[in-house]
Protein backbone atom coordinates (compact mmCIF):
# COMPACT_ATOMS: atom_id res chain seq x y z
CA UNK A 1 0.00 0.00 0.00
CA UNK A 2 3.05 2.18 -0.53
CA UNK A 3 1.41 3.52 -3.66
CA UNK A 4 1.90 7.23 -4.34
CA UNK A 5 -1.51 8.54 -5.35
CA UNK A 6 -1.14 12.09 -6.66
CA UNK A 7 -3.87 14.31 -7.28
CA UNK A 8 -4.06 17.40 -10.10
CA UNK A 9 -2.80 19.64 -7.40
CA UNK A 10 0.24 17.74 -6.88
CA UNK A 11 1.30 14.85 -4.89
CA UNK A 12 -0.45 14.74 -1.68
CA UNK A 13 2.48 14.64 0.27
CA UNK A 14 5.23 16.09 1.98
CA UNK A 15 3.78 19.91 2.24
CA UNK A 16 3.57 20.79 5.77
CA UNK A 17 5.53 23.75 7.13
CA UNK A 18 6.70 24.86 3.64
CA UNK A 19 8.39 27.84 3.69
CA UNK A 20 6.09 30.28 3.25
CA UNK A 21 6.77 33.55 0.39
CA UNK A 22 6.29 37.03 2.18
CA UNK A 23 3.47 39.29 0.50
CA UNK A 24 1.34 42.42 1.50
CA UNK A 25 -0.93 41.42 4.20
CA UNK A 26 -4.45 42.20 2.76
CA UNK A 27 -3.04 40.05 -0.47
CA UNK A 28 -1.88 37.62 1.33
CA UNK A 29 -5.24 37.26 3.76
CA UNK A 30 -7.32 37.27 0.85
CA UNK A 31 -5.24 34.25 -1.40
CA UNK A 32 -6.48 32.01 0.81
CA UNK A 33 -10.33 30.65 0.97
CA UNK A 34 -10.73 31.33 4.31
CA UNK A 35 -9.51 35.27 3.86
CA UNK A 36 -12.01 35.34 0.57
CA UNK A 37 -14.83 34.17 2.92
CA UNK A 38 -14.07 37.48 5.07
CA UNK A 39 -14.37 39.65 1.60
CA UNK A 40 -17.55 37.65 0.81
CA UNK A 41 -18.93 38.74 4.52
CA UNK A 42 -17.71 42.26 4.93
CA UNK A 43 -18.67 43.66 1.13
CA UNK A 44 -21.96 41.79 1.65
CA UNK A 45 -22.59 43.78 4.86
CA UNK A 46 -21.81 46.97 2.94
CA UNK A 47 -24.37 45.97 0.09
CA UNK A 48 -27.14 44.77 2.67
CA UNK A 49 -26.70 48.28 4.25
CA UNK A 50 -27.07 49.69 0.83
CA UNK A 51 -30.11 47.63 0.14
CA UNK A 52 -31.75 48.35 3.02
CA UNK A 53 -31.62 52.10 2.94
CA UNK A 54 -32.09 52.65 -0.80
CA UNK A 55 -35.66 49.94 0.11
CA UNK A 56 -36.37 52.89 3.25
CA UNK A 57 -35.46 56.04 1.24
CA UNK A 58 -37.82 54.47 -1.97
CA UNK A 59 -40.87 54.65 0.57
CA UNK A 60 -40.99 58.36 0.17
CA UNK A 61 -42.83 57.29 -3.03
CA UNK A 62 -46.32 56.65 -0.98
CA UNK A 63 -45.50 60.01 1.02
CA UNK A 64 -46.17 61.67 -3.08
CA UNK A 65 -44.36 63.44 -6.00
CA UNK A 66 -42.57 65.68 -4.42
CA UNK A 67 -41.04 63.78 -1.31
CA UNK A 68 -39.55 61.13 -3.30
CA UNK A 69 -37.98 64.15 -5.78
CA UNK A 70 -36.78 66.13 -3.02
CA UNK A 71 -35.35 63.42 -1.15
CA UNK A 72 -33.18 62.34 -4.56
CA UNK A 73 -32.01 66.13 -4.63
CA UNK A 74 -30.91 65.61 -1.19
CA UNK A 75 -28.77 62.81 -1.68
CA UNK A 76 -27.67 64.57 -5.23
CA UNK A 77 -26.49 67.51 -3.09
CA UNK A 78 -25.15 65.43 0.17
CA UNK A 79 -22.67 67.46 2.42
CA UNK A 80 -23.18 70.47 -0.14
CA UNK A 81 -21.63 73.60 0.37
CA UNK A 82 -19.41 71.58 2.15
CA UNK A 83 -18.42 69.15 -0.65
CA UNK A 84 -19.54 70.07 -4.37
CA UNK A 85 -23.00 68.99 -5.29
CA UNK A 86 -23.13 65.22 -6.58
CA UNK A 87 -19.43 64.24 -4.96
CA UNK A 88 -20.45 62.77 -2.45
CA UNK A 89 -22.84 60.62 -4.12
CA UNK A 90 -20.67 59.42 -6.29
CA UNK A 91 -17.55 58.65 -3.64
CA UNK A 92 -20.17 56.43 -1.91
CA UNK A 93 -21.08 55.05 -5.51
CA UNK A 94 -17.63 54.68 -6.00
CA UNK A 95 -17.47 52.49 -2.54
CA UNK A 96 -20.50 50.48 -3.76
CA UNK A 97 -18.29 49.51 -7.16
CA UNK A 98 -15.60 48.30 -5.44
CA UNK A 99 -17.94 46.24 -2.85
CA UNK A 100 -19.32 44.50 -5.76
CA UNK A 101 -16.28 44.06 -8.01
CA UNK A 102 -14.85 42.55 -4.88
CA UNK A 103 -17.72 40.58 -3.97
CA UNK A 104 -17.90 38.93 -7.34
CA UNK A 105 -14.16 38.44 -7.78
CA UNK A 106 -14.07 36.11 -4.53
CA UNK A 107 -17.45 34.29 -5.75
CA UNK A 108 -15.71 33.78 -9.06
CA UNK A 109 -12.26 32.51 -7.75
CA UNK A 110 -14.04 30.32 -4.80
CA UNK A 111 -16.18 28.86 -7.39
CA UNK A 112 -13.18 27.44 -9.50
CA UNK A 113 -11.59 26.37 -6.51
CA UNK A 114 -14.65 24.08 -5.42
CA UNK A 115 -14.88 22.93 -9.11
CA UNK A 116 -11.54 22.02 -8.60
CA UNK A 117 -11.78 20.42 -5.08
CA UNK A 118 -14.11 17.56 -6.83
CA UNK A 119 -13.02 17.24 -10.55
CA UNK A 120 -14.78 13.95 -11.10
CA UNK A 121 -18.67 14.50 -9.80
CA UNK A 122 -20.53 11.91 -7.89
CA UNK A 123 -21.45 9.35 -10.26
CA UNK A 124 -25.32 8.76 -8.54
CA UNK A 125 -27.85 11.27 -6.90
CA UNK A 126 -27.04 13.32 -4.14
CA UNK A 127 -29.27 13.14 -1.21
CA UNK A 128 -28.91 16.64 0.77
CA UNK A 129 -29.82 16.43 4.01
CA UNK A 130 -29.46 20.81 4.76
CA UNK A 131 -28.17 22.22 2.42
CA UNK A 132 -31.41 24.62 0.89
CA UNK A 133 -32.69 25.96 -1.90
CA UNK A 134 -30.92 29.19 -1.17
CA UNK A 135 -27.75 27.70 -0.52
CA UNK A 136 -27.58 25.77 -3.89
CA UNK A 137 -28.64 28.71 -5.96
CA UNK A 138 -26.37 31.79 -4.59
CA UNK A 139 -24.49 31.39 -7.91
CA UNK A 140 -27.71 31.73 -9.88
CA UNK A 141 -29.68 34.07 -7.50
CA UNK A 142 -26.64 36.52 -7.72
CA UNK A 143 -26.28 36.32 -11.65
CA UNK A 144 -29.79 37.01 -11.87
CA UNK A 145 -29.66 40.05 -9.67
CA UNK A 146 -26.34 41.54 -11.12
CA UNK A 147 -28.20 41.31 -14.32
CA UNK A 148 -31.19 43.02 -12.51
CA UNK A 149 -28.90 45.71 -11.26
CA UNK A 150 -27.24 46.16 -14.71
CA UNK A 151 -30.82 46.91 -16.80
CA UNK A 152 -31.76 48.78 -13.25
CA UNK A 153 -29.15 51.43 -13.60
CA UNK A 154 -29.56 51.33 -17.48
CA UNK A 155 -33.48 52.17 -16.38
CA UNK A 156 -33.60 54.25 -13.35
CA UNK A 157 -30.16 55.92 -13.24
CA UNK A 158 -28.48 56.70 -16.62
CA UNK A 159 -32.43 56.19 -18.63
CA UNK A 160 -31.03 54.81 -21.74
CA UNK A 161 -34.03 52.54 -21.65
CA UNK A 162 -36.64 55.20 -20.16
CA UNK A 163 -37.16 58.65 -21.73
CA UNK A 164 -38.37 60.34 -18.70
CA UNK A 165 -35.26 60.23 -16.59
CA UNK A 166 -33.48 63.89 -16.58
CA UNK A 167 -36.16 65.28 -16.63
CA UNK A 168 -36.70 68.45 -14.32
CA UNK A 169 -39.57 69.72 -12.33
CA UNK A 170 -39.87 72.54 -10.84
CA UNK A 171 -42.03 72.46 -7.22
CA UNK A 172 -43.73 75.71 -5.61
CA UNK A 173 -41.05 77.73 -3.39
CA UNK A 174 -37.78 76.14 -4.71
CA UNK A 175 -35.27 77.94 -6.31
CA UNK A 176 -33.91 75.44 -8.31
CA UNK A 177 -35.85 72.58 -10.22
CA UNK A 178 -34.87 68.79 -9.52
CA UNK A 179 -34.81 65.79 -11.00
CA UNK A 180 -38.74 64.53 -11.72
CA UNK A 181 -37.72 61.40 -10.21
CA UNK A 182 -41.32 60.06 -9.53
CA UNK A 183 -42.33 60.18 -12.88
CA UNK A 184 -39.73 58.27 -14.26
CA UNK A 185 -40.66 55.34 -11.85
CA UNK A 186 -43.88 55.60 -12.71
CA UNK A 187 -43.43 55.15 -16.42
CA UNK A 188 -40.69 51.94 -15.88
CA UNK A 189 -42.86 50.25 -13.73
CA UNK A 190 -46.16 51.17 -16.34
CA UNK A 191 -44.57 49.07 -18.95
CA UNK A 192 -45.71 45.40 -17.38
CA UNK A 193 -42.51 42.88 -18.59
CA UNK A 194 -40.28 45.54 -16.70
CA UNK A 195 -41.75 45.37 -12.78
CA UNK A 196 -42.40 41.54 -13.38
CA UNK A 197 -38.73 41.45 -14.14
CA UNK A 198 -38.48 43.40 -11.13
CA UNK A 199 -40.60 41.27 -9.25
CA UNK A 200 -38.51 37.98 -9.60
CA UNK A 201 -35.11 39.74 -9.54
CA UNK A 202 -36.43 40.99 -6.15
CA UNK A 203 -37.55 37.57 -4.99
CA UNK A 204 -33.96 36.24 -5.79
CA UNK A 205 -32.45 39.07 -3.86
CA UNK A 206 -34.36 37.86 -0.88
CA UNK A 207 -32.93 33.96 -1.21
CA UNK A 208 -29.77 35.14 -1.55
CA UNK A 209 -30.02 37.05 1.33
CA UNK A 210 -31.59 34.31 3.20
CA UNK A 211 -28.06 32.42 2.61
CA UNK A 212 -26.11 35.20 2.97
CA UNK A 213 -27.12 37.05 5.62
CA UNK A 214 -26.84 33.92 7.48
CA UNK A 215 -23.47 33.07 6.16
CA UNK A 216 -22.04 35.91 7.49
CA UNK A 217 -21.82 35.20 10.77
CA UNK A 218 -20.29 31.91 10.21
CA UNK A 219 -17.46 33.43 8.01
CA UNK A 220 -16.58 35.89 9.99
CA UNK A 221 -16.73 33.68 13.04
CA UNK A 222 -19.07 35.57 14.93
CA UNK A 223 -20.77 32.41 16.88
CA UNK A 224 -21.79 33.03 20.55
CA UNK A 225 -24.33 30.47 21.86
CA UNK A 226 -26.72 33.96 23.68
CA UNK A 227 -27.24 35.03 20.06
CA UNK A 228 -26.84 31.97 17.46
CA UNK A 229 -30.43 31.05 17.78
CA UNK A 230 -31.24 34.73 16.37
CA UNK A 231 -29.03 34.59 13.45
CA UNK A 232 -31.08 32.53 10.89
CA UNK A 233 -34.38 34.77 12.25
CA UNK A 234 -32.13 37.57 11.45
CA UNK A 235 -30.93 36.40 7.99
CA UNK A 236 -35.32 35.92 7.46
CA UNK A 237 -36.38 38.97 8.69
CA UNK A 238 -33.62 41.20 7.07
CA UNK A 239 -34.50 39.43 3.22
CA UNK A 240 -38.46 39.96 4.17
CA UNK A 241 -37.95 43.35 4.69
CA UNK A 242 -35.73 43.95 1.72
CA UNK A 243 -38.34 41.96 -0.79
CA UNK A 244 -41.49 43.38 0.75
CA UNK A 245 -40.34 47.15 0.35
CA UNK A 246 -38.78 46.69 -2.92
CA UNK A 247 -41.95 44.42 -4.45
CA UNK A 248 -44.33 46.56 -2.94
CA UNK A 249 -43.34 49.27 -5.51
CA UNK A 250 -44.21 48.24 -8.78
CA UNK A 251 -46.85 46.28 -7.09
CA UNK A 252 -48.74 49.41 -5.99
CA UNK A 253 -48.02 51.03 -9.19
CA UNK A 254 -49.33 48.21 -11.32
CA UNK A 255 -52.06 48.47 -9.06
CA UNK A 256 -52.96 52.36 -9.48
CA UNK A 257 -52.33 52.71 -5.80
CA UNK A 258 -49.57 55.42 -7.03
CA UNK A 259 -49.51 57.04 -10.20
CA UNK B 1 -36.29 -12.23 16.48
CA UNK B 2 -33.97 -11.67 13.56
CA UNK B 3 -35.65 -10.85 10.10
CA UNK B 4 -34.64 -11.66 6.83
CA UNK B 5 -34.20 -8.83 4.34
CA UNK B 6 -35.00 -10.03 0.86
CA UNK B 7 -33.91 -9.20 -2.49
CA UNK B 8 -31.68 -6.26 -2.26
CA UNK B 9 -30.06 -4.90 -5.58
CA UNK B 10 -26.64 -2.98 -5.13
CA UNK B 11 -25.02 -0.76 -7.62
CA UNK B 12 -21.52 -0.50 -6.51
CA UNK B 13 -18.49 1.78 -7.64
CA UNK B 14 -15.88 -0.44 -9.64
CA UNK B 15 -12.65 0.99 -10.79
CA UNK B 16 -9.38 -1.00 -11.30
CA UNK B 17 -6.74 1.80 -10.34
CA UNK B 18 -6.57 5.54 -9.79
CA UNK B 19 -5.95 6.11 -14.20
CA UNK B 20 -9.04 3.43 -14.77
CA UNK B 21 -12.26 3.96 -15.68
CA UNK B 22 -14.71 3.22 -13.73
CA UNK B 23 -18.30 1.99 -13.54
CA UNK B 24 -21.33 0.57 -11.72
CA UNK B 25 -21.52 -3.09 -11.06
CA UNK B 26 -24.87 -4.28 -9.98
CA UNK B 27 -24.97 -7.27 -7.96
CA UNK B 28 -28.09 -9.07 -6.18
CA UNK B 29 -28.43 -9.83 -2.59
CA UNK B 30 -31.18 -12.60 -2.47
CA UNK B 31 -31.62 -12.39 1.13
CA UNK B 32 -29.79 -11.31 4.38
CA UNK B 33 -30.25 -10.73 8.15
CA UNK B 34 -31.74 -7.39 9.52
CA UNK B 35 -28.97 -7.75 11.87
CA UNK B 36 -26.18 -7.76 9.71
CA UNK B 37 -23.72 -4.60 9.15
CA UNK B 38 -23.78 -2.82 5.99
CA UNK B 39 -20.19 -3.99 5.84
CA UNK B 40 -20.86 -7.51 6.78
CA UNK B 41 -23.22 -7.39 3.75
CA UNK B 42 -20.38 -6.46 1.28
CA UNK B 43 -18.28 -9.40 3.41
CA UNK B 44 -20.66 -11.82 2.34
CA UNK B 45 -21.05 -10.22 -1.05
CA UNK B 46 -17.31 -10.41 -1.21
CA UNK B 47 -16.82 -14.23 -0.23
CA UNK B 48 -19.62 -14.63 -3.07
CA UNK B 49 -17.25 -13.09 -5.19
CA UNK B 50 -14.50 -15.27 -4.76
CA UNK B 51 -16.13 -18.41 -4.59
CA UNK B 52 -17.29 -17.40 -8.16
CA UNK B 53 -13.58 -16.70 -9.13
CA UNK B 54 -13.93 -12.64 -9.32
CA UNK B 55 -12.73 -9.67 -7.84
CA UNK B 56 -13.72 -8.69 -4.60
CA UNK B 57 -15.03 -5.42 -4.05
CA UNK B 58 -12.49 -2.98 -2.10
CA UNK B 59 -13.36 -1.43 0.26
CA UNK B 60 -11.85 0.81 3.55
CA UNK B 61 -13.07 -0.37 7.12
CA UNK B 62 -11.36 -1.75 10.48
CA UNK B 63 -12.68 -1.11 13.78
CA UNK B 64 -15.89 -1.95 13.10
CA UNK B 65 -17.38 0.41 15.98
CA UNK B 66 -17.17 3.64 14.81
CA UNK B 67 -14.26 5.04 16.50
CA UNK B 68 -11.96 4.56 14.13
CA UNK B 69 -12.31 6.80 10.85
CA UNK B 70 -11.50 4.19 8.06
CA UNK B 71 -14.16 3.05 7.10
CA UNK B 72 -15.80 5.54 3.94
CA UNK B 73 -18.75 4.70 1.30
CA UNK B 74 -21.53 7.30 0.02
CA UNK B 75 -24.29 5.23 0.65
CA UNK B 76 -27.71 6.18 -1.98
CA UNK B 77 -26.32 10.00 -1.88
CA UNK B 78 -25.51 10.07 1.83
CA UNK B 79 -22.07 9.96 3.12
CA UNK B 80 -22.30 6.97 5.71
CA UNK B 81 -25.87 6.28 4.66
CA UNK B 82 -28.96 7.21 5.91
CA UNK B 83 -28.26 6.65 9.39
CA UNK B 84 -27.38 10.11 11.31
CA UNK B 85 -24.45 10.29 13.91
CA UNK B 86 -22.78 7.09 12.46
CA UNK B 87 -20.13 5.56 10.12
CA UNK B 88 -20.67 2.87 7.84
CA UNK B 89 -19.90 0.24 10.09
CA UNK B 90 -22.63 0.91 12.48
CA UNK B 91 -24.86 0.87 9.75
CA UNK B 92 -27.20 -1.63 9.78
CA UNK B 93 -29.59 -3.65 7.39
CA UNK B 94 -32.49 -3.37 9.02
CA UNK B 95 -32.16 0.15 7.88
CA UNK B 96 -33.53 -0.87 4.40
CA UNK B 97 -36.18 -2.70 3.10
CA UNK B 98 -37.21 -6.14 0.45
CA UNK B 99 -36.43 -4.92 -2.50
CA UNK B 100 -34.39 -1.73 -2.30
CA UNK B 101 -31.55 -0.74 -4.58
CA UNK B 102 -28.49 0.62 -2.68
CA UNK B 103 -25.92 2.73 -4.55
CA UNK B 104 -22.33 3.16 -3.40
CA UNK B 105 -19.57 4.98 -5.00
CA UNK B 106 -16.45 6.41 -3.17
CA UNK B 107 -15.61 9.92 -1.41
CA UNK B 108 -15.08 12.22 -4.27
CA UNK B 109 -12.60 14.95 -4.01
CA UNK B 110 -9.15 15.96 -6.00
CA UNK B 111 -7.70 15.79 -2.29
CA UNK B 112 -8.89 12.23 -1.89
CA UNK B 113 -7.34 10.32 -4.88
CA UNK B 114 -9.15 7.11 -5.82
CA UNK B 115 -6.75 4.18 -5.40
CA UNK B 116 -9.08 0.92 -6.02
CA UNK B 117 -12.87 0.46 -6.37
CA UNK B 118 -14.48 2.04 -2.97
CA UNK B 119 -10.99 2.72 -1.29
CA UNK B 120 -9.45 6.39 -1.62
CA UNK B 121 -6.27 8.29 -0.33
CA UNK B 122 -7.18 10.48 2.57
CA UNK B 123 -3.58 11.54 3.47
CA UNK B 124 -4.08 14.85 2.64
CA UNK B 125 -5.89 15.04 6.39
CA UNK B 126 -2.49 14.04 7.77
CA UNK B 127 -0.87 16.91 6.13
CA UNK B 128 -2.80 19.34 7.66
CA UNK B 129 -2.62 17.50 11.13
CA UNK B 130 1.26 17.61 10.61
CA UNK B 131 1.36 21.18 9.55
CA UNK B 132 -0.26 21.96 13.43
CA UNK B 133 -2.70 19.58 15.59
CA UNK B 134 -0.13 19.27 17.70
CA UNK B 135 1.19 20.66 21.51
CA UNK B 136 4.60 21.69 22.95
CA UNK B 137 4.78 19.36 25.91
CA UNK B 138 7.57 18.11 28.38
CA UNK B 139 8.97 15.18 27.47
CA UNK B 140 9.33 12.50 30.63
CA UNK B 141 7.51 11.05 33.31
CA UNK B 142 3.64 10.98 32.59
CA UNK B 143 2.31 14.29 34.41
CA UNK B 144 -0.10 13.95 37.01
CA UNK B 145 -3.71 13.78 35.98
CA UNK B 146 -5.63 17.30 36.45
CA UNK B 147 -2.42 19.28 37.23
CA UNK B 148 -3.74 22.07 34.63
CA UNK B 149 -7.01 23.07 36.23
CA UNK B 150 -9.78 23.16 33.55
CA UNK B 151 -13.22 24.15 33.54
CA UNK B 152 -15.93 21.79 32.86
CA UNK B 153 -17.58 23.18 29.90
CA UNK B 154 -14.56 23.89 28.07
CA UNK B 155 -13.58 20.10 28.53
CA UNK B 156 -16.67 19.27 27.24
CA UNK B 157 -16.52 21.42 24.12
CA UNK B 158 -12.61 20.25 23.75
CA UNK B 159 -14.00 16.80 23.76
CA UNK B 160 -16.47 17.62 21.57
CA UNK B 161 -14.30 18.61 18.75
CA UNK B 162 -11.88 15.96 19.94
CA UNK B 163 -14.48 13.19 18.77
CA UNK B 164 -13.82 13.87 15.29
CA UNK B 165 -12.46 10.44 13.94
CA UNK B 166 -10.82 11.75 10.23
CA UNK B 167 -13.12 9.66 8.22
CA UNK B 168 -13.38 12.10 5.90
CA UNK B 169 -17.39 12.24 5.65
CA UNK B 170 -17.41 16.34 6.29
CA UNK B 171 -15.71 16.44 2.89
CA UNK B 172 -17.55 13.97 1.06
CA UNK B 173 -20.88 15.22 2.30
CA UNK B 174 -19.46 19.13 1.11
CA UNK B 175 -21.15 20.64 -2.40
CA UNK B 176 -17.86 21.98 -2.83
CA UNK B 177 -15.02 19.57 -1.46
CA UNK B 178 -13.91 21.38 1.69
CA UNK B 179 -12.59 20.48 4.73
CA UNK B 180 -13.42 22.68 7.12
CA UNK B 181 -15.52 20.45 9.42
CA UNK B 182 -12.18 19.01 10.07
CA UNK B 183 -9.74 21.27 10.19
CA UNK B 184 -12.05 23.41 12.57
CA UNK B 185 -12.78 20.52 14.60
CA UNK B 186 -9.32 19.68 15.06
CA UNK B 187 -8.27 23.42 15.55
CA UNK B 188 -10.95 23.62 18.18
CA UNK B 189 -10.17 20.69 20.34
CA UNK B 190 -6.61 22.40 20.75
CA UNK B 191 -7.40 25.61 20.64
CA UNK B 192 -9.85 25.82 23.69
CA UNK B 193 -7.54 23.76 26.06
CA UNK B 194 -4.55 25.43 28.29
CA UNK B 195 -2.28 23.24 26.57
CA UNK B 196 -3.16 24.33 23.07
CA UNK B 197 -2.48 28.07 23.70
CA UNK B 198 0.93 28.22 23.12
CA UNK B 199 0.86 27.23 19.38
CA UNK B 200 -2.79 28.66 19.21
CA UNK B 201 -2.32 30.65 16.48
CA UNK B 202 0.44 29.36 14.47
CA UNK B 203 -1.71 26.29 14.45
CA UNK B 204 -5.02 27.90 12.81
CA UNK B 205 -2.89 29.68 10.28
CA UNK B 206 -0.80 27.19 9.45
CA UNK B 207 -3.80 24.39 9.34
CA UNK B 208 -6.31 26.36 7.65
CA UNK B 209 -3.35 27.18 4.60
CA UNK B 210 -2.31 23.66 4.21
CA UNK B 211 -5.81 22.77 4.02
CA UNK B 212 -6.16 25.50 1.28
CA UNK B 213 -3.62 24.13 -0.99
CA UNK B 214 -6.18 20.39 -0.98
CA UNK B 215 -9.54 21.43 -0.59
CA UNK B 216 -12.34 23.65 -1.44
CA UNK B 217 -13.80 26.78 0.22
CA UNK B 218 -16.83 26.99 3.11
CA UNK B 219 -20.36 28.01 1.34
CA UNK B 220 -22.08 27.04 4.70
CA UNK B 221 -24.30 24.52 3.69
CA UNK B 222 -24.41 22.46 6.80
CA UNK B 223 -24.02 18.96 5.09
CA UNK B 224 -20.70 17.95 6.69
CA UNK B 225 -22.57 18.26 10.27
CA UNK B 226 -25.23 16.08 9.05
CA UNK B 227 -22.95 13.63 7.52
CA UNK B 228 -20.30 13.69 10.65
CA UNK B 229 -20.34 10.10 12.42
CA UNK B 230 -19.75 12.25 15.33
CA UNK B 231 -21.86 15.15 14.89
CA UNK B 232 -19.37 17.81 15.23
CA UNK B 233 -21.34 21.14 15.10
CA UNK B 234 -20.12 23.69 12.30
CA UNK B 235 -19.82 25.86 15.60
CA UNK B 236 -16.19 24.86 15.69
CA UNK B 237 -15.63 26.47 11.44
CA UNK B 238 -16.94 29.59 12.94
CA UNK B 239 -14.47 29.29 15.79
CA UNK B 240 -11.89 28.05 13.21
CA UNK B 241 -12.76 30.99 10.73
CA UNK B 242 -12.48 33.39 14.09
CA UNK B 243 -8.81 32.25 15.46
CA UNK B 244 -7.45 32.69 12.08
CA UNK B 245 -8.50 36.33 11.54
CA UNK B 246 -7.24 36.74 14.86
CA UNK B 247 -3.96 34.51 13.87
CA UNK B 248 -3.20 36.70 10.98
CA UNK B 249 -3.69 39.78 12.72
CA UNK B 250 -1.51 38.61 15.31
CA UNK B 251 1.04 37.28 13.66
CA UNK B 252 1.40 40.17 11.31
CA UNK B 253 2.04 42.31 14.27
CA UNK B 254 4.97 39.66 15.51
CA UNK B 255 6.20 39.43 12.12
CA UNK B 256 6.87 42.75 11.87
CA UNK B 257 8.52 43.09 14.92
CA UNK B 258 11.45 40.72 13.80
Amino acid sequence: MAQVVTSHRGPVTGTANRAKKRRPFLIDLYSTAVGKKYVMAVTGIAMMGFVLFHMIGNLKMYAGASDLDHYAHFLQTLLYPLAPKGWVLWILRGGLITMLFLHLHAAWSLTRLNREARPVKYQSARDYQIANFASRTMRWSGIIVLSFIVWHLLDLTFGVVNSEVGNMVAYEGDTEKVKAVYVSVIASFERTPVALFYVVANILLGIHLFHGAWSIFQSLGWNNPRFNKWRRAFATGFAAVVVIGNVSFPVAVMAGVIS
Amino acid sequence: MSNTIKNITLKIWRQAGPAAKGYFETHNIPEITDEASFLEMLDILNDRLVTEGKEAVVFDHDCREGICGTCSLMIDGQAHGPQRGTATCQLHMRKFKDGDSITIEPWRASAFPLIKDLMVDRSAFDRIIESGGYITAETGGAPDANLIPIAKPIADAAMDSAECIGCGACVAACPNGAANLFTAAKVAHLNRLPQGQAERYSRVETMVETMDEHFGSCTNHGECEAACPKEISIDVIALMHKDYRKAKFANRKDLARS
